[in-house]
């Protein structure tokens, strides 16, 4: 390596990556035994809801908010995005119980816990702003009620649950990027370290 | 990756490692997640109620319309005497001790109900209608006392008064200009006028409809449709959707503390109570999140998964004696030893 290269960010993040997260790690092709409980599967069946969730919302996001009031089509899209949205928080929490009762955090994975906590909280926020923009009875019923807890909060001087359009823009926007990059650390930070092993010594006796 | 100064195959050493597919898992995932929401969606479908409009409401209850908009007027509605972030209503704010982010932030979003609501609404409708003009300008030239005495007598009137061809009347009185007055307001809101006006507001382009969600909300209604499809607050509110479909069942625990005490309670405790419920809620809900968060590293929390024997169920396999408990029935499936561990 020359010296100029070895002023290089660029190289600098490579050989970070190359240390941190070398290819195998990032997708193995071998785990340990005990990944073979029904529990890991909660984890990977989030993330499938997670893309059936985007996908049915793009496609309800290119024909605009109308379109699925009106069109057949655009009303089986939306009952997809409502039953996709559905199975992913079935799914995350099934997930989120599994990891706290192995202790998912323990030998150094207490970050990847807690940024589940806030995928967790980012996908109820982008639930209820999707709620609010069903523009239906229950879009005005949520927005009328939800008004005043987040008024008393002080939220509601900047988050005006009345604002359809303010509500959208976060819905489609700025919250699905939010999770979904947040799942992708998720996701990175478990294949970094790789699953925790069981809580007590392999063939322990209760 | 180094973890707790050890590299994963550190980690891992000792531990019999399996094949697994990860790729072909996440496809099998996808798709047969796919098909079930697929199934669902097209059996189930989803709901749609549609929205209620200001022309709907004041078709539907003429007599609720004009006692909401003559609230409105009166400054007496729920919306009229909000406080923060919609207008400056003393003392009419949310507060714990010190914390009072209601009224730190102030009016934001600024609401005149007496002008948005009726005041410009039939400034318009006077356009082309000199009486409907002449009305609005005695209403303007009274006095405060007067207005208010022709507000009351006009409210208890409206107690009593009666519906035909979709017009209000009310008993004789001296009711000033506001029987022409609520007369024009509510022809306007009846031909979906005041639909139009409420939320273009000035503008061509706009997506926000704080103006008629807050009237619709001051009139009982909207409330009335509410309580139909079984969403009212004691139902447990905004956790509901219309129909039997699932709402936002994830926000059980949220909706729950405004079941209980001292939520529920005018004496509460520690200060909180039905008063400050929405403040005290999001708050204890906040440090709920965090101690959720914080889990690993607080003690008793982060040990009960020890104690309880949940973990020896999840890891069957691997507590079994010569790890022969059966495990997933696909490429996950441990296949023995004959894949070497890990150096």
């Amino acid at each position: 390596m020359s010296a100029r290269n070895s002023d290089s960010w660029t190289l600098r993040v490579r050989q970070a990556m190359d240390r941190h997260l070398p290819m195998d790690h990032l997708l193995p092709d071998r785990q340990p035994y005990y990944v073979g409980s029904w529990v890991y599967v909660f984890g990977v069946i989030t993330i499938a809801a997670l893309a059936w969730v985007i996908v049915s919302g793009v496609v309800l996001s290119f024909f605009g908010p109308q379109w699925w009031h009106d069109s057949s089509v655009g009303r089986f899209f939306n009952s997809l995005h409502f039953w996709s949205v559905q199975l992913f928080f079935i799914f995350m929490v099934l997930h989120l119980w599994g990891q706290y009762f192995m202790a998912g955090w323990r030998n150094g994975r207490a970050a990847t816990w807690m940024i589940g906590v806030v995928i967790f909280g980012i996908s109820i926020l982008t639930a209820f702003t999707g709620y609010l923009s069903q523009q239906n009875f229950d879009a005005q019923f949520i927005a009328l009620n939800a008004k005043d807890a987040m008024n008393g909060a002080g939220i509601g001087a900047f988050f005006n649950v009345l604002n359809f359009g303010q509500m959208y823009g976060l819905h489609v926007m700025l919250l699905p990027i939010g999770v979904t990059f947040l799942v992708v650390a998720h996701i990175v930070m478990v294949r970094a370290r790789g699953v925790v092993k069981p809580i007590d010594p392999e063939g322990a006796r209760p | 990756m180094k973890s707790m100064g050890q590299t994963q195959e550190e980690y891992y050493r000792g531990v019999r490692m399996v094949p697994y597919d990860l790729l072909k898992e996440l496809v099998l995932a996808m798709a047969g997640v796919g098909v079930l929401a697929i199934l669902v969606a097209a059996f189930l479908s989803s709901p749609d109620v549609a929205p209620v409009t200001i022309a709907n409401w004041s078709q539907a209850d003429p007599v609720d319309f004009v006692t909401t908009a003559t609230g409105e007027l009166a400054g007496t509605t729920t919306s009229a005497g909000y406080g923060a972030p919609y207008n400056t209503t003393p003392d009419a704010f949310q507060s714990w001790g010190p914390i009072a982010p209601q009224a730190w932030f102030g009016v934001r979003i600024p609401i005149d109900s007496a002008n948005a609501y009726v005041i410009d609404p039939l400034k318009h409708a006077s356009f082309t209608n000199s009486t409907l003009a002449a009305s609005l300008t005695q209403w303007q030239a009274a006095t405060p006392d007067q207005q208010a005495a022709w507000l009351d007598a006009y409210t208890t009137a409206l107690a009593d008064a009666t519906v035909k061809d979709g017009n209000v009347t009310v008993a004789s009185g001296d009711y000033g200009p506001l029987t022409l007055m609520m007369s024009n307001l509510l022809g306007v809101a009846q031909t979906g006028g005041l639909d139009g006006l409420l939320a273009i507001n000035g503008r061509f382009y706009q997506t926000d409809y704080t103006q008629p969600l807050l009237f619709m909300g001051d009139g009982g209604y909207f409330d009335g449709l509410a309580a139909n499809e079984h969403l009212s607050g004691d139902l447990w509110g905004m956790m509901n959707e219309t129909g039997t479909y699932p709402g936002q069942t994830w926000l059980w625990l949220y909706t729950m503390w405004y079941q209980v005490p001292p939520f529920t309670s005018d004496t509460g405790f520690l200060g909180l109570n039905a008063g400050n419920a929405d403040l005290g809620i999001i708050i204890l809900m906040t440090v709920l999140t965090f101690l959720l968060a914080l889990v690993p590293f607080i003690p008793i929390l982060r040990d009960i998964p020890r104690w309880l024997p949940i973990h020896r169920l999840i890891w069957r396999a691997y507590y079994a004696p010569n790890g022969q408990a059966p495990g997933r029935p696909t490429s996950v499936k441990p296949l023995g030893s004959s894949v070497p561990p890990a150096p």
